[in-house]
């Protein structure tokens, strides 16, 4: 499913890149996409402003929270704490139809009405919960939006709730916490994020529908004139949506990223040849990222007219919340310092992962300082700061996922050479779309408008007409990938049972894809840490974690 | 690439099955002899944990709602107070009652299972009432929410009466699934098919929407 949204993702991208390179080309079919968006096939600013929702709640909802956490958590989860299934499996088949008519309900949108709503993926009342007088998309476009996401809540909390037992009472003999793999751990603690944070966009939504068919007025303030009416709603908080929103919405950036980060140290460590620096200690920072993404929501609101002085106190954590995040980074630089590394598609996007972290995560240095945000908050550079850190870094973790556990999925190795090319493309293209996003941003590009044609901005259309051209041929490129898969699948060179020599539960099931209970009726054993690689006096330079081999190492004392 | 070999071959332990004595998850699948205390199986109570981790989003739900009616009301203009029907107080007696009913239904049935037959009856007979109770507490929200329609009040009417339906409404809907765990549980224990987990986890959620609506019964009182 996430593989079908991502897909619609990027092509609404291209739309939008499309139009803001060439602000008056007409795209042929358009005016399939929507009633009167798009009179002769030409974008209509609204309609611009729909499809950048549209992109926006499919990617960040449908793709970066589903893809890396439900679909390899639901897959890999089970098997590498040593568990047959899932301890709810109807919640989680529920969990999973449930999101997936959220998402038939959100596409439903593009087809009602005046189409989809334009409200952002943020979505901010009161402008969401007027109606039809904020604009075409937003009646019944909103209710659709708020509908999806209240049912994406919904099989998300399901979908925790699973992951969160599976992890504390399914685990194997000898599966002590410590011992299970960093990607357990990054989804143990992204499914604890989702149940908190899904529980509170979930009540939000329904204000908001109620807003909507009801006719209350939780959001919605007194004497609200908009488009000359007078709306019939009085005395709601301005604010409040955007309390409730983003007490989501942070802790919802780092549910998209941990589960790479999982990933990232999952598939580095057998590449490798060694155990990250601190096993613990990356565990560590992990949680008081969860932690503390609690405590920065406030840093999307500097501009909101909320008291300064919350400004503040909500950039202290925000800074803070890098102290964790580096260490994370300094622990997978000082692994990589001096290893041998063992150079693959998996690996390849997994360094990606990092580079992408990386960059994305300095402009947030930038933008933690409320005088800095200010000035930036409304510009491009806001959109290469998350889409590098959040979007593009954790779609680099799903491809180092994808490649890493293809061959235990479907028994067959993903053709490398593909999947270089590719990586190399991807990276560069990535680089090539989103920072130029920060340059623009800084030159003062507004985001969200639709075009630049007559005013200051105007000078820099060349450089979106590059950024277009980029994003074209990165998306392209994904086709490589999609070819890759698929030809893979059935045609692809049969793997081993252990392709990447690794020691985690997921490599010692009996068959590539694993039986339907995962062990083939026998739970395995676990006797060793997760990541055994180079031990000394061991017979390998591997140790299984299912190994009753002896071997006498300090984390093993301790 | 260091020398590699092949991964030893893997002793496993089987999971244990048949028989096993101690009276830990009782959920008779065979009954022996027609009773239904014998056959134990080997059953890794994954329902405690996970109706923990259920009761902490269901928290986290009516605290987001808890918070945006305090903001919602901190800046209102035009918040008008009202009075509580006075059924609300009954139900409140009606749904700890049924609390009350279920610890008694626990009771008895850890008392059948565990071989204590104290009395001939029906070990489901608290479960019943305890439903029922339950049934009572939801038709005595609605009555609530008929009499304060009949005072004109709606849930568009006014921001208290918004927060007022869609709080109740919230807790009332959990408490529609509590009866539909209580359901499922009498409907086992009926097959003699009930695991102390499963007993336990529902009891649990059921304590939790009483405690919840004691929590918003003050709030509703303090706040409307």
């Amino acid at each position: 499913m996430a593989f079908v949204a991502v897909l619609v993702g990027i092509v609404l991208s291209w739309l939008m890149r499309l139009h803001l390179g060439w602000t008056n080309l007409a795209i042929p079919g358009l005016h399939l996409l929507s009633a009167n968006g798009a009179p002769g096939n030409v974008m209509t600013p609204e309609f611009y402003l729909q499809l950048m929702t549209m992109h926006a709640t499919i990617m960040v909802f449908f793709v970066l929270t589903t893809a890396p956490f439900a679909a390899f958590g639901n897959y890999f989860l089970p098997i590498q704490v040593g568990a047959e299934d899932m301890p709810f499996p109807r919640f989680n088949m529920m969990s999973f139809w449930i999101t997936f008519s959220g998402f038939l309900v959100l596409l439903s949108s593009f087809f009602v009405g005046d189409g989809p709503t334009l409200g952002g993926w943020t979505q901010y009342a009161p402008l969401s919960a007027i109606g039809t007088a904020g604009g075409p998309g937003e009646g019944t476009g909103v209710v659709l939006w708020a509908v999806s996401i209240t049912l994406f809540c919904i099989g998300q909390l399901l979908g925790s709730l699973n992951f969160i037992t599976t992890t504390l009472d399914m685990r194997t003999r000898g599966m002590s916490l410590m011992r299970m793999p960093l990607s357990v751990w990054a989804w143990f603690i992204t499914s604890v994020m989702g149940l908190t944070a899904f529980a509170v966009l979930m009540p939000a939504c329904i204000l908001l529908i109620l807003d909507h068919v009801a006719g209350t007025s939780f959001f919605v303030p007194s004497n609200l004139v908009v488009n000359d009416q007078l709306l019939p709603h009085s005395g709601g908080s301005t604010l409040l949506w955007q309390h409730l929103f983003w007490f989501f919405g942070h802790p919802e950036v780092y549910i998209a990223i941990v589960p790479g980060m999982g990933i990232v140290s999952h598939v580095l460590i057998p590449n490798m040849r060694r155990p990250l620096l601190s096993h613990r200690v990356m565990i560590y920072s992990m949680v008081s990222l969860a932690v503390l993404s609690y405590m920065v929501y406030g840093h999307h609101m500097f501009v909101s007219g909320m008291n300064p002085i919350s400004s503040i106190a909500f950039s202290f954590p925000t800074l803070v919340i890098t102290i964790p995040a580096t260490i994370i980074v300094l622990i997978w630089l000082g692994s990589l310092y001096g290893s041998r590394l063992r150079i693959n598609t998996a690996s390849l996007f997994a360094l990606g992962f990092i580079s992408m972290f990386i960059s994305g995560g300095v402009s947030g240095f930038f933008l933690a300082q409320p005088s800095i945000d200010i000035l930036l908050h409304g510009t491009y550079f806001v959109v290469g700061h998350f889409h590098m850190v959040m979007g593009v870094a954790a779609m680099f973790g799903i491809f180092a996922g994808t490649y890493f556990w293809f061959p235990k999925m479907y028994g067959r190795m993903m053709n490398e050479t593909i999947g270089k090319v590719h990586f190399w493309i991807t990276f560069a293209g990535t680089y090539a779309i989103f920072m130029p996003f920060h340059y623009l941003g800084l030159a003062g590009v507004v985001r969200r408008y639709q075009a630049f044609a007559p005013d200051y901005m105007q000078r820099f259309t060349p450089v979106h007409q590059a950024i277009t051209i980029a994003a074209l041929t990165t998306g392209a490129a994904q086709l490589l990938f999609v070819y890759n898969v698929i030809h893979s699948r059935f045609w692809g060179k049969p793997a081993p049972l252990n392709p990447w020599e690794a020691t985690s539960l997921e490599w010692s099931t009996p068959s590539s894809p694993p039986p339907f209970d995962n062990f083939g009726g026998k739970l395995p054993v676990v006797y060793h840490d997760p990541y055994q690689y180079g031990i000394e006096g061991s017979t390998g330079d591997y140790v299984m974690q299912t190994s009753p081999e002896q071997i006498h190492t300090k984390s093993d004392e301790v | 690439m260091a020398t590699t070999v092949q991964p030893p071959t893997v002793t496993k332990i089987e999971k244990p099955s048949g028989p096993k004595s101690g009276n830990g998850g009782w959920r008779p699948l065979v009954p022996v002899g027609g009773d239904a205390r014998s056959v134990q199986e080997y059953a890794p109570p994954p329902a405690s944990t996970g109706i923990w981790v259920a009761l902490a989003a269901i928290s986290m739900t009516f605290a987001a709602l808890t918070s945006a009616l305090i903001v919602r009301r901190g800046g209102a203009v035009d918040w008008q107070h009202f009075t509580l029907p006075s059924i609300l107080y009954l139900n409140t007696v009606v749904l700890l009652a049924s609390s009350v009913t279920l610890e008694l239904g626990r009771r008895r049935i850890a008392a059948y299972m565990g071989g204590v037959r104290s009395t001939a009856q029906h070990p489901a007979r608290w479960l019943y009432v305890t439903f029922s109770l339950g049934l009572l507490f939801v038709v005595g929200q609605y009555i609530a929410w008929r009499q304060l329609s009949a005072q004109g009040l709606y849930l568009a009417t006014n921001p208290s009466s918004s927060f007022f339906y869609v709080l109740t409404a919230g807790h009332v809907l959990h408490v529609l699934g509590g009866l539909g765990g209580l359901h499922r549980v009498i409907r086992k224990l009926s097959r003699l098919d009930l695991r102390r987990s499963t007993l336990d986890a529902t009891a649990r959620y059921w304590h939790f929407m009483g405690a919840l609506w004691v929590y918003l019964l003050v709030l509703l009182w303090m706040k409307l």
